[in-house]
């Protein structure tokens, strides 16, 4: 998502000596100690996510100063704070308006949105389609448990269907979102699905989606053992790591229609879409620009 | 032509001065959705700000446009959108996270009839309570109204500079007759334009140092913006949260927090409320009107004068915070205040409260659709009855 026009700098830091490699863990400078500990459940994927996100950063070598992580409420919207960047929690849902604001009016901003499946696909639902249909340069990050965590369980628009939230304690009966599929349709540039267990991948996934051009989507499956665990009997963290490591096939290039979640059904996982032939929303932007300016200029 | 703001004499609408006042404020950023009666105003910042440097972009709804110019304004830039009537209520969560982020943006609202969908192409001034009450919690907000389309360029670099001062956002209602209305615009050279910058700190602390965004330590509880990018690091959230931007979910934080926020625009009140007397200084009846509406109430003082009647005219330009000071001192001397106003009675509470019982106060409605004659405003004085 970074912009087609921004020049990039690699700053590569220095290795760091034995003793300070002793003293502190290679990714403390980005983190925010002081905020620690965090709010996260035992088994809570988020924090999965976000060491993933900042591995990214880390191997991206980018000034750092450039990064801006924006996100909505919930438990996965926490994770604005805890990164040690110029970071932005903003309202329920509205995390990308916020951030493509920010990108449009500073383009040398690299902007992320990390948020929850229930922020950006239920109440923020309309900002991801038009995100995505302007291939606005940002990269959003959804962590999808599959439920409403901060609130204590409810149903979000992920929950496959049958399973037991506080708000459908008979079982869902509302299909649910396929994102993938979403996040094509609408389009965006790049699109991601992994695990928490897929953590490489992951990773190399936030880097390659930071650079691409236009609206990158990556969605990660994350086990909420408190929440969606509990009450749909799915174990703990790790049973649920197991369960994805069944169930998982990479499917790299692979139908994003074929890749909805089923209750017991394996999960597609993989990059589905990396396309270059939608110039970005500062691309085009760019040239209508370079119209206005041209034409005034011809006066 | 293509870095310049306009300078000169032109013929134009509120619409269109409204946003030629925000270009010479300095605002580079407009996000918004297209509403009536506000919509020209859009249009023409879609077409001058890719002229200037600056960025228009259409957002998908009201929410949004209030989220990016938020956003844009984190970025640095000084942001604006315009709405109406249904608009204007979608953007109120947002205009909260503005408020307690300390976030400078101006939102012009067109007032139209209300509610709901109300009068899409028809004037109104209902939403002066939910201007200053509309979005959930304790706060103070800066709301303007222009009366001519002169002032929808004059209040609007007005409503810039309280904005980028106070770190708030700032409301212009406007209202349909306004919008519309085309009327000659004196555009002064742009080195004669008062425009004020937000303070910003003076740049990160050495690493290792922490950088507190909400400290402010010059005494006049607004602290200086840092923008993303300039590598302060800084944490913003809509939570409570302390000086260092952290959230902190306790009475006392709330407190400290809630009470600044208010504090700083509350005690700067003399600083930011603007009136216009017309014939005050002997007067027995005072009008108060904003708006629109402030035309027909100097034509009915002219006719209540023709008439040997001393009736004065309190303009407010400035309708949040009130101009109580004003009203209590003219309590003090008349004997009636009529507050003309489309609505149903808003502002004639606010007047009541000031003159706490110590001049009769009087509500002249009109429910939205039209302007008051000024007979209208009249036919609430009893001497012009009889």
């Amino acid at each position: 998502m970074i912009s087609d026009t921004p020049e990039i700098t690699r700053i590569t830091p220095a290795m760091e000596t034995t003793q300070e490699l002793l003293e502190s863990h290679p990714l403390d400078r980005f983190l925010r100690g002081d905020r620690m500990p965090h709010i996260w459940c035992p088994g809570c994927g988020a924090g999965n996510v976000m060491a993933a996100y900042i591995n990214a950063i880390k191997n991206l070598e980018i000034e750092l100063n450039r990064h801006v992580v924006v996100s909505g409420i919930g438990c996965t919207g926490r994770i604005a704070g805890y990164i040690n960047l110029d970071s932005y929690h903003t309202t329920h849902g509205r995390a990308i308006p916020f951030a493509t604001g920010m990108k449009v009016a500073n383009p040398d901003l690299i902007v992320t949105v990390i948020s929850g499946d229930g922020d950006l696909f239920a109440i923020g639902g309309n900002h991801f389609l038009h995100a995505a249909r302007r291939n606005v340069n940002l990269l959003v990050i959804c962590v999808n448990n599959y439920i409403y965590g901060m609130t204590g369980g409810q149903l979000a628009p992920t929950t496959p269907l049958d399973n037991i939230t506080t708000t459908s304690p008979f079982g869902n009966y509302e299909h649910p979102f396929n994102l993938p599929y979403l996040a094509m349709a609408s389009g965006a540039a790049y699109v991601a699905r992994w695990t928490t267990i897929h953590l490489r991948r992951l990773t190399k996934s936030i880097e390659k989606a930071t650079m691409k051009p236009g609206f990158s989507f990556i969605e990660v499956l994350s086990p909420c053992p408190t929440g969606y665990g509990k009450l749909n009997k799915k174990g703990d963290a790790l049973d649920v790591a197991r369960f994805f490591q069944e169930k998982s096939v990479i499917k790299h290039g692979s139908n994003p229609f074929d890749a909805g979640v089923r209750e017991g059904k394996e999960i597609i996982l993989g990059e589905f879409i990396n396309r270059d032939d939608r110039p970005s929303f500062l691309e085009y932007q760019r040239r209508m620009e370079e119209r206005v300016v041209g034409k005034n200029a011809n006066k | 032509m293509t870095t310049q703001t306009l300078s000169g004499e032109f013929f134009m609408a509120g619409n269109a001065a409204a946003a030629e006042g925000a270009i010479a404020a300095g605002c580079r950023f407009f996000g918004g959705y297209p509403i009536t009666p506000s919509t020209e105003l859009a249009e023409r910042m879609s077409r001058r700000l890719p002229q200037i440097g600056g960025v228009f972009i259409q957002m998908e709804d009201e929410i949004a446009s209030m989220a990016a110019i938020l956003g844009a304004s984190w970025a640095g830039k000084k942001s604006m959108t315009a709405t109406s009537g249904p608009g204007i209520s979608l953007m109120m969560e947002n205009i909260g996270l503005g408020v307690i982020t300390e976030t400078p943006c101006v939102i012009v609202n067109v007032q139209r009839g209300g509610p709901s969908t109300g009068l899409p192409t028809l004037v109104g001034q209902q939403d002066v309570m939910q201007a200053r009450w509309g979005s959930h919690g304790d706060y103070e907000i800066i709301a303007l109204a222009p009366g001519s389309v002169q002032e929808c360029f004059d209040v609007v670099i007005k409503a810039f500079n309280f904005a980028e001062q106070y770190r708030t956002p700032v409301i212009v209602l406007m209202d349909e007759c306004t919008s519309h209305m085309w009327e000659k615009v004196v555009i002064p050279p742009p080195e004669e334009i008062e425009r004020i910058n937000r303070k910003t700190p003076d740049g990160p602390p050495p690493e290792g140092e922490d950088f507190y965004p909400y400290r402010c330590t010059d005494g006049t509880m607004i602290p200086p913006m840092p923008k993303a990018g300039d590598g302060y690091r800084m944490h913003i959230t809509g939570l409570t949260h302390d000086e260092k931007g952290y959230p902190k979910i306790n009475a006392a934080t709330q407190d400290k927090l809630v009470r600044r926020l208010c504090d700083k625009i509350r005690k700067n009140a003399d600083d930011i409320v603007i009136t216009e007397d017309y014939m005050l200084d002997d007067a027995e009846i005072v009008i108060v009107a904003f708006g629109t509406v402030s035309r027909s109430a100097k034509s009915a003082v002219r006719i209540a004068r023709k008439k040997g009647l001393k009736v004065g005219l309190l303009k407010l330009v400035t309708i949040w915070p009130f101009a109580e000071k004003k009203i209590k001192e003219l309590a003090e001397r008349v004997k009636l205040f009529v507050v003309a106003e489309i609505n149903y009675g808003q502002i004639v509470n606010e007047v009541e409260r000031c003159v706490a019982g110590k001049a009769e106060v009087r509500l002249s409605s009109k429910l939205g659709g039209e302007l008051h004659h000024p007979e209208e405003i009249l036919s609430a004085i009893p001497e012009v009855v009889v």
